[in-house]
């Protein structure tokens, strides 16, 4: 394959961990010393045991990574907090050195791991371009050249002559964009920077980018926002725990990150003496699962989703309702469901044994996002009990495959509410040109 | 372009530090513009500091200790002294901070790291430059005003003296800052270190007044001749022969070849241990 721009073989990264050296040099000299007498380090915590390896515990942040890019093409780089992410990417843009294995390149590679690196506060925005791009290894003639274009770019042509401290955060963000985005070169290695910034400029950026990508330039892109990952990116790389766990076209590759999503525990169950209870009712157990009655984290956004409790109710002759609480994840409650509300709750009755009963989410009702479940149990006609309250007592996932026939169709930038119901419309032509 | 674990240790790549010579000069050009903006004297700073030292140094040494200053006007051989040993202490202590107070944008995009180091040496000429003009001023005061003095040939050395005096600053400041990427010891000792140093340099005294066990210990700094052949030049008095120079340039030489395999071996992972 003539056309592959990078190739990254059997590359691995180890940090160690826990501190590098006592830190001081002393404490080295003390330590290395002590070892040269045979004496155990002074520096070991009181129960540690000796390994031998005075190097401390290692842990690889990558772990033979195979991948290849070919020219022309915009890979998402995706996987959780402390995948390996942010360490590719920092050996990508040469910012630290792998422990072994081989990247080569071809081309410039221009790395954004973010915005307005050395922007010096006291110099003025134009000023700061020419640093900043300077930095970035463009020359003073082509920061020239483009200078009139980065300006226009980023919006801030009437402050360009006053200090960037005294610039908005926005004002700021966009002339650090400005100044990246007219790089030009042949490879282009992003970091979350997107995350900055109003939705416009957001938008003013991913098509930047997407420019970058479409003009027969490769793109590199780290993000967690997923939506934008599927816009702009042909195909991704998954990394879990330092390794590459799948690789391929973005749409299954983000199914795969959706399905082992963010410590997502789709499952609880209890023990019947661990079992929450008040003694009336013994709480045993919750799950999500799909129409297929199967267990899942993930949830298509337009297939139903059902939560399904089961309980014992110990004693006769009470009556209660359980009900779940569905919260995103600035805990905002998005709905309180409880399973029946009885009309004469005073004097109904509920008969003892195991009782399972599931609540139907329907599909096309919530938007993208993770959520957790609160279950209560309560109105217990006997006043004097309490209910029973679990919270966080599972967690899912809804995410969008974007195929075309959810509500937001094929627009993948933000789209606001907090739901999102597929409603009918109607429309009707009432006056024909 | 290959990123491999480590690259041979005599692989420099100093080809790419001309490539980023635009940097370098926009790091020069920044350091010196930041260094007086929203200050009220701007660019007099770099007079005040200068002469005010000066002043402490002929009241203290030269008429509290009384030290012998080769005859010469006390003022005018302690402002020498001041102006050559204030370059090589600037660029000693700001290169040798290269790793730990750059770290931010060194973390976050590659360049040659040596443009930090290399742009520092080149602005503080700039000051350096400023200085030397307080110190012509003072001169020819001076010597208008009848005072013997018989500046030579000899200043046609200047650059050389510049030459040795940048080498050995960067070339110890980035062997520190190499270091400190580990061991922070290192910073607390290079702000005393580089004022002991002085004394080990005949910047407060001339070399004639050190007779026997003591002169060797001076004569071996490097930075002795460096300041020697500056007062033979400009003031036309010295102890010591010339010739000392080309021990110095040896030096220099050596301390700056250390230092660029030192910081070359360093730069690649410093990020994980700063």
């Amino acid at each position: 394959m003539s056309d592959t721009v990078i190739s990254i073989e059997n590359l691995s990264k180890s940090y160690q961990l826990g501190a590098i050296g006592t830190g001081t040099f002393y404490g080295d000299v003390k330590r290395w010393w002590a070892k040269l007498r045979g004496k155990p380090d002074p520096y070991q915590k009181i129960g540690e045991k000796d390994h031998g390896n005075r190097d401390g515990e290692i842990v690889w942040a990558l772990r033979d990574i195979n991948f290849a890019v070919q020219r022309g093409e915009a890979i998402g780089i995706i996987g959780r907090n402390g995948a390996g992410k942010s360490t590719l990417l920092k050996i990508l843009s040469r910012v630290t050195a792998p422990t072994s294995g081989v990247v080569k390149a071809k081309g410039r590679i221009a790395s954004l791991l973010e915005v307005g690196t050395g922007f010096h506060s006291e110099l003025t925005g134009r000023e700061n371009i020419f640093l900043n791009g300077a930095i970035m290894g463009m020359s003073r003639a082509e920061v020239r050249r483009k200078l009139d274009e980065i300006v226009a770019f980023s919006g801030v042509d009437r402050y360009i002559d006053t200090p960037v401290k005294r610039y908005s955060s926005g004002m700021y963000v966009r002339l650090a964009f400005a100044v990246a985005a007219h790089l030009e070169p042949e490879i282009l290695v992003v970091d979350e920077v997107l995350a900055v910034g109003d939705a416009e400029f957001q938008k003013k950026c991913l098509g930047k980018m997407s420019e970058v990508a479409s003009g027969g330039r490769t793109v590199l892109f780290v993000s967690h926002n997923m939506t934008a990952v599927s816009a702009l990116c042909d195909r991704a790389l998954l990394l879990d725990r330092g390794q590459a766990v799948s690789q391929g076209e973005v749409e299954a590759i983000l199914a795969t990150y959706f399905q082992m999503a963010l410590q997502i525990e789709p499952q609880m169950r209890w023990n019947e003496n661990q079992a929450p209870t008040n003694g009336i009712v013994r709480f045993l157990g919750i799950r999500a699962h799909d129409s297929q009655n199967e267990t899942k984290s993930a949830f298509d956004i337009r297939h139903p989703i059902g939560i399904e409790l089961e309980y014992e109710v110990l004693q006769p002759d009470v009556w209660f309702t359980p009900s779940i609480i569905l919260k995103d994840m600035n805990n905002v409650v998005i709905f309180n469901s409880p399973a029946d509300a009885h009309p004469n709750w005073e004097n109904a009755k509920i008969a003892r044994g195991v009782y399972r009963s599931t609540c139907w989410i329907p599909g096309n009702l919530l938007v993208e996002g993770t959520y957790s479940i609160r279950v209560v149990f309560w109105g217990f006609s006997r006043l004097s009990q309490k209910g029973i309250a679990m919270d966080d007592a599972i967690s899912l996932n809804v995410f969008d495959s974007l195929e075309g026939d959810s509500v937001r169709g094929k627009i993948t930038g933000t789209f606001s509410g907090v739901v999102r119901p597929k409603l009918d419309w109607n429309s009707e032509l009432v006056k024909p040109a | 372009m290959i990123i491999r674990p480590r690259r041979a240790w005599w692989d420099l790549r100093l080809g790419e530090l001309w490539q980023y010579r635009d940097l370098v000069m926009l790091f020069v050009w920044r350091d010196f513009v930041a260094y007086y903006k929203q200050t009220i004297l701007g660019p007099l700073w770099y007079l005040i500091q200068p002469i005010l030292t000066t002043v402490v140094f002929t009241v203290i040494f030269g008429n509290i200790a009384q030290l012998s200053t080769d005859g010469l006007p006390p003022f005018l051989f302690y402002l020498a002294g001041n102006t050559v040993w204030n370059y090589f202490a600037a660029c000693l202590t700001s290169t040798s901070t290269t790793f730990t107070s750059n770290a931010a944008i060194l973390g976050k995009v590659y360049f040659p790291r040596l443009t930090i180091p290399v742009s520092i040496v080149l602005s503080n000429i700039i000051s350096f430059g400023i200085r030397l003009g307080v110190f012509l001023g003072f001169l020819i005061y001076f010597i208008v005003i009848g005072v013997e003095i018989r500046p030579n040939w000899w200043i046609a050395s200047l650059p050389l003296l510049l030459l040795i005096m940048a080498g050995l600053g960067l070339g110890t400041g980035i062997i520190v800052s190499s270091l400190t990427t580990k061991y922070r010891d290192l910073q607390q000792l290079i702000g005393f270190g580089v004022q002991l140093l002085m004394y080990a340099t005949p910047v407060i005294y001339p070399i004639s007044s050190l007779q026997g066990n003591w002169q060797w210990l001076v004569i071996a700094n490097p930075m002795t001749a460096v300041v020697e052949v500056f007062r033979l030049a400009f003031l036309g008095v010295s102890g010591l022969s010339p010739l000392y120079l080309f021990y110095s340039l040896g030096f220099m030489a050596i301390i700056l070849l250390i230092g660029v395999l030192i910081f070359n071996r360093v730069e690649a992972t410093f990020m994980d241990t700063v």
